[in-house]
This record gives C-alpha cells, sequence and structure tokens, in this order.
C-alpha cells in the first residue's frame, strides 16, 4: 500500500518534470503566484483587482451561455431575450448575472481606480500598468456600449442612435464614419449584427489580451502598497524585502474574504433587486426597440453618466465662459510670468485666438472633445502628479482638498446624467465640468506645493489588537 | 483616509437612493397604490381569469406561455384549458390575441400594446389607477376615456364589472384631506381615482370595493407576468446568500490562520 501511494507521489513529481522540460509551467506559478512578492500592508481597496478579474470570468461564462440562447437579429432579439427570462431553465439567473455584472465591473473598476490615485499606484515606475490599465477601462466602455444595444430595448435603441451620432461633428468624415459605423442610416439590423460580434469576439478578446499585460507589467515592477514606498529599499539577509510576502497563500487566501464579500452584494443585488430601482434595468428597456418612439429622456446607464454630464455641460454659455477665461489667462501669463517679450505677446494672442475659436464653434462639437478630454485625462495623470511623495497617507493637504472636491464634482456629474437637464441643473453640470478638468490641468501645482509628512522606511500595518 | 471612504460611500449612497426616487418617475401624477401579495395564489389566479376574459382579446402577451402561467399559479390543465384558453388549444402555445393587428390599427387607431412587459414599463400602482380611472365621455371616439391616460384609444373593457363613472373633476391636493375624512364616513357618492373625482352613475356587476380588489388582482398577475421568475428568486437568493456568509466565515478563519505569521 506504502509503496503504491510512493509509486504516485513520484509519478507527480515525474509529470510535472516532463512537462517543465516542455513548458515553463512550475516556473510561470512560481513568478506570478507562489514565489511573486507583494507588500505585506494590503488594505480594502486592493481587493479590487482580484475582484474585476472576477467579474470578467463571471461576464465571460454568463454571456457564453446566454449567446446559446440570443437572436442577434432586430426582429427576434427582444423575443429571445425574454424567452432567456422565461423560458431557458435559469435563464432569469443568468441573464441578471451578466447584467448585474455589467454594473459591478464598473463599481469594481472605478474603485480600482480610485485605489490607484489614492496610494500613487500609476507613479513611476509603475505608468505601464497605469496606461494599460486606461485601455482597460476605455475598452470596457466599448464593451459595455455594444452589449447594451443587444437586448434591442427602446432605450437600448435611442440610446446607440444618440451616441453613434455624436461622430457627427468629426469635419468632413463624420457623416460617413457614422453611416460605416452603423451599416445604415439608422440604428438597425446590420448595426445590431455587428454589436453582437465586437461585443462577443473582438472586445472580450481585447480585454482578456489588455488584462495579461497589465499583469505582466505589475508583476515586472511589483506591487504599490498604502504606504506608497518602495518594500525592495529594505531587505533582509537574503536579499528578500522585509515587508514583502509570497502572493500565493497570504492574498489568495485574503481575496477569497473580498470574493465572499463582493458575492454577496452582488448576489443581494440579482435576487432582490435586479433593476436596481431602474438604475441598472432602465424601465424603457422593457419594450422594444421603436424608431417611432422616442423615449422621454435618453439617458445612458449610470457608469457613463459622469462623462455623459460633461457633454451635454457644452453650451453656448459655457464656451463664452471658456473665451473670456483663456483671455484672462493669456494675460495673466503675459504679466506675471518672466519669459522674453515676444513669448508674452504670444501668450496673450493664444488667448485671443482660442477665446475667437471658442466663439466660433459648436456647443456639440466642443461636448464631444471634452467627453474624450475627460477620459485622455486619465492617461496623463502619471505626468502630472509632481508630488514627492505616493500615499494620500504622506500627501500635502492641497492634494487631499482637491481630490475631494474632484470625486465630489465627479458624483454630481455621474448624478446629473441620470436626469433631464434643467438651466440650474446644467448651470450645476458646467461648474463641476470645469471643477473636473481644472482638477487635471492643476495637478502639477497642487502636487507640488504644501508639506508632506516624512515617509517610514518599513510599511506600516493595522495596530495589532 | 476613514473619513474620506466614508464621505464617499456616503455621496455613492445619497447619488443612488435619489436617482432612484428619480428613476421611479418621481413625476406629479397622481397615483393610488396597490397593495399586492405575490404569494397569494389566489390573486394570482383570478388575475389571470380577469386578464383571458378582459384583455387578451385585443392585447396579447405574446412572451408568456399557458401552461408556465398554470404551472406557476397552481392551476391544474384541464382547468386551465376549459377557463382560461380561449385562443388556441395547445397548452404550451404563447398568449397571443386572436384580434389581427391590422384590423385592432383601424379600429382603435392603434395597435393595443402587448401586455406581457407592461408592469415592468409602468408601475404597478399606474396600471391600478390607471385600470379604474375610465369615463364616460361622448366626445370621444369610443365613447370612453380615462383620467389618468388622456385621449387614451382603449375603451373601458370592464365596464360591465365597475358600472359607469361620469368625471366630476380633478382633486386638488388641498382638499385630500377633508375628501378622505368624507370618504372615512362610508360615503358613497362618488369615488376618488388617482387625482380625478367620479361619480357611478351606472352601478356594475361589482361594488366599487370589490372592484378595487379585482383590479389588484388583475395588477398582480400582470406584474407576475412581466418576471415570472420573482415567485422564486428571493427564496433561492436567502439561501445562496446565507451560504456565502458561512463561506466568508470560513475564509475569513483559513485567512486568520494562514496570515498568523505575518506582522
Amino acid at each position: 500500500m506504502a509503496i503504491h501511494r510512493h509509486d504516485n507521489h513520484k509519478s507527480a513529481n515525474g509529470f510535472m518534470e516532463w512537462m517543465d522540460a516542455r513548458m515553463p509551467v512550475t516556473k510561470v506559478w512560481n513568478e506570478h503566484l507562489a514565489e511573486y512578492i507583494a507588500p505585506k500592508n494590503f488594505n480594502f481597496w486592493y481587493y479590487f483587482g482580484s475582484l474585476a478579474i472576477l467579474v470578467l470570468v463571471i461576464q465571460l461564462v454568463t454571456g457564453i451561455f446566454l449567446t446559446m440562447h440570443y437572436k442577434p437579429d432586430a426582429a427576434l432579439a427582444f423575443a429571445s431575450v425574454e424567452y432567456i427570462m422565461r423560458d431557458v431553465p435559469y435563464g432569469w439567473l443568468v441573464r441578471y448575472m451578466h447584467s448585474t455584472g455589467a454594473s459591478a465591473f464598473f463599481v469594481v473598476v472605478y474603485l480600482h481606480m480610485f485605489r490607484g490615485v489614492i496610494y500613487g499606484s500609476h507613479r513611476e515606475p509603475r505608468e505601464m500598468v497605469w496606461l494599460i490599465g486606461c485601455v482597460i477601462f476605455v475598452a470596457l466602455m466599448a464593451e459595455a456600449f455594444m452589449g447594451y444595444l443587444l437586448p434591442w430595448g427602446n432605450m437600448s435603441y435611442w440610446g446607440a442612435q444618440v451616441i453613434i451620432s455624436l461622430f457627427d461633428v468629426i469635419p468632413f468624415v463624420g457623416p460617413a464614419l457614422t453611416e460605416w459605423i452603423r451599416g445604415d442610416f439608422v440604428i438597425s439590423d446590420a448595426t445590431l449584427n455587428r454589436f453582437f460580434a465586437f461585443h462577443v469576439i473582438l472586445l472580450p478578446l481585447i480585454l482578456v489580451a489588455l488584462v495579461f499585460l497589465h499583469l505582466v507589467a505589475l508583476h515586472h515592477v511589483g506591487s504599490n502598497n498604502p504606504d506608497g514606498i518602495d518594500i525592495y529599499d529594505e531587505l533582509d539577509e537574503d536579499g528578500k524585502p522585509k515587508d514583502g510576502i509570497p502572493f500565493h497563500p497570504y492574498y489568495t487566501v485574503k481575496d477569497l474574504v473580498g470574493v465572499c464579500g463582493f458575492l454577496i452584494l452582488y448576489m443581494g443585488v440579482i435576487f432582490f433587486f435586479p433593476d436596481f430601482g431602474g438604475i441598472f434595468l432602465e424601465k424603457d428597456n422593457f419594450a422594444p426597440a421603436n424608431p417611432l418612439q422616442t423615449p422621454p429622456d435618453i439617458v445612458p446607464l449610470w457608469y457613463f453618466t459622469p462623462f455623459y454630464s460633461i457633454l451635454r455641460a457644452s453650451t453656448t454659455t459655457l464656451l463664452t465662459f471658456f473665451a473670456y477665461s483663456s483671455v484672462v489667462i493669456g494675460i495673466a501669463a503675459a504679466l506675471f510670468t518672466k519669459f522674453k517679450a515676444p513669448i508674452r505677446i504670444g501668450f496673450v494672442a493664444a488667448g485671443v485666438i482660442a477665446a475667437i475659436v471658442f466663439l466660433n464653434s459648436s456647443g456639440k462639437a466642443w461636448g464631444v472633445i471634452l467627453m474624450a478630454a475627460a477620459i485622455v485625462c486619465f492617461f496623463l495623470l502619471p505626468w502630472l502628479d509632481r508630488s514627492p511623495v505616493k500615499s494620500i497617507r504622506y500627501r500635502s493637504l492641497p492634494f487631499k482638498i482637491a481630490l475631494a472636491i474632484f470625486i465630489l464634482a465627479f458624483f454630481i456629474l455621474g448624478y446629473l446624467g441620470m436626469n433631464a437637464p434643467t438651466p440650474i441643473k446644467t448651470l450645476l453640470a458646467q461648474v463641476c465640468t470645469c471643477i473636473y478638468f481644472a482638477f487635471f490641468v492643476l495637478m502639477p501645482w497642487f502636487t507640488s506645493i504644501g508639506k508632506t509628512k516624512p515617509l517610514p522606511t518599513r510599511v506600516t500595518m493595522k495596530e495589532e489588537h | 483616509m476613514k473619513k474620506i471612504t466614508t464621505l464617499i460611500v456616503a455621496f455613492a449612497a445619497s447619488a443612488i437612493v435619489s436617482s432612484s426616487t428619480f428613476a421611479a418617475g418621481g413625476s406629479d401624477v397622481a397615483l393610488d397604490k396597490v397593495y399586492m401579495n405575490m404569494s397569494d395564489k389566489a390573486s394570482l389566479q383570478n388575475g389571470a381569469k380577469l386578464f383571458v376574459n378582459y384583455c387578451l382579446s385585443c392585447h396579447s402577451a405574446e412572451y408568456a406561455r399557458y401552461n408556465r402561467v398554470a404551472e406557476d399559479l397552481e392551476i391544474p390543465l384541464h382547468r386551465l384549458k376549459e377557463n382560461l384558453m380561449f385562443t388556441t388549444e395547445k397548452e404550451g402555445d404563447l398568449m397571443k390575441t386572436t384580434m389581427p393587428a391590422e384590423d385592432a390599427k383601424e379600429w382603435f387607431g392603434v395597435t393595443p400594446p402587448d401586455l406581457t412587459l407592461v408592469a415592468r414599463v409602468r408601475k404597478p400602482d399606474w396600471i391600478y389607477t390607471y385600470l379604474r380611472a375610465f369615463y364616460r365621455d361622448d366626445s370621444s371616439p369610443s365613447g370612453w376615456n380615462n383620467s389618468l391616460f388622456e385621449n387614451v384609444a382603449m375603451p373601458h373593457a370592464m365596464y360591465e364589472l365597475q358600472g359607469v363613472q361620469k368625471l366630476m373633476g380633478k382633486v386638488d391636493k388641498s382638499e385630500q384631506g377633508a375628501l378622505d375624512a368624507h370618504a372615512a364616513q362610508g360615503s358613497d357618492d362618488y369615488t376618488i381615482v388617482g387625482d380625478a373625482k367620479f361619480e357611478l352613475v351606472h352601478p356594475g356587476k361589482m361594488t366599487p370595493a370589490e372592484f378595487d380588489t379585482a383590479m389588484a388582482d388583475l395588477t398582480s398577475f400582470l406584474t407576475y407576468l412581466g418576471e415570472p421568475a420573482q415567485l422564486k428568486r428571493k427564496t433561492i437568493g436567502v439561501y445562496s446568500i446565507a451560504f456565502v456568509i458561512l463561506l466568508m466565515m470560513l475564509c475569513y478563519l483559513l485567512k486568520k490562520e494562514y496570515w498568523r505569521d505575518v506582522h
């Protein structure tokens, strides 16, 4: 009996040896899990990376089952979703997992990005991790937007109609481009078919590839931590970081707790509030797409609303404000800087030219530019942030105040984007749009002023009880 | 840091709460609250009976199947065939109307909408108020009008049950208190539906109270029809979440055990 067991053990080892000679299975396992050294002081905010991967897997798996029953055909799509909800055994569960998963994905990703900002995870040497992450965010938005059309509800239809028509404002090629995207003059069966192809094949492939690159880059430079200090600065006699622990088993078991916490909330929505008061599944989407009946308020789903608010905030009033501001900034730059006279005159001229451009262009065009710029800003973060320290724990007060105001503005924009505009709400959205961009434009300034706290040499753990 | 986290959570929570109030249609339309009990099978069965008798002749419920309704509502198949199926012999069929869409369009000016998902598009309270708000109006093509959905093309399908109402006028919010007091005294010279005041000109087969109950049953059935899964979704949810809570406790203990040597 004992011999038999021993043989088994030997054959298992032999198998891994055979395997490792042909494919670096053990090497990859060690490098990325068992011997990947992570700082030991990860806190609550560090759950969202692994949770994002969990949600990605949930979306891929539920997506496969939905694809088995869904019909990407304008005449059949809506009924096929109801077929899934009624006739497919537990189809409703798979569908709610997917629709709730879409919102959960954005919740998790927004919190993951916020973590990066507060602990300086975007800073040198992790710029590539951050940039790939930003591309993931953009790809995720495209994935969500295309998926939103597939149930072929009335809001799906009109939402897609509005967003695709934004490309119309691009000079010269705009109208031809929108027609090319839709494959028709309006949103139609052709659009539905190609969005289905993008949603189930192209973008999932891109997302998985990007997530892989995100991890490759991360494991090359190592994880940041809530103190924003480098654990490789303090090594033990073996040359290993004193504050580092292997990712597996320490963080695999810790992340299991996070996974359970997430699942409780996620399942709470799926089983008790699947439409989440009309935020995750909108009322208008329970009526099939009707090209003749525009919903009273066309609003995107909640995760797009901060950017949608910025788009809508771009009115003539905002452009006039921008025009005056650029003149004032130009003059201020001329008066208060110490460049040579021709350059200072150049500042004023640039301000005046910018003002003329603002006053002579359409609000719609600038709305699209601002919305795109709002997303591009995230890509620039590693270079806009000039603070000598990474973590919010040691940052100066101006940064904390600026970040708090920015987060507030972001939430207000998100809220305003869910509702029909009124004059006062549009004004509020314009103020918040200015705050949004001011946060990024002024970041090199407010991150370099104020007094930062001294950095510790070792990471700080929660006090032992 | 804790303060910022708390602040953000508070903002997120308030944003969700306020926007869901808005999403629920925080409009100024006065609606009557409907009391529904999704586990009351008798109420759902009565709603189903009213639905096939009074709604299905013009409206379809084309995403729902007869046998699924029978199964969920615990209606025996022979009872289903005798009492609920008028348009088809196959119990697995979708609940389609017999009225051709073109004819309907010609007769009413619009094709009557499918009702499978009406409770997910409109709120149950809206349906309950709408069904009780029909009144006689000789100026409209059908001879009927509705105080909640003005100039609706639909005639009063259930006037034989409710009787014929005459609109006495709209009720102001300031009058509401006095009217409620009046109603509490058991007076029956008028009824209030939404923000409209009606006089019952010809009584129907049902008293106003009976009709209200019947319409609550019908609204419950339509709510069920919008999402059949809701009958078992919450039960599954309770067990699933209870399981994950237990799992979380075990995972936490496991984590604690592994992390004992990390200081």
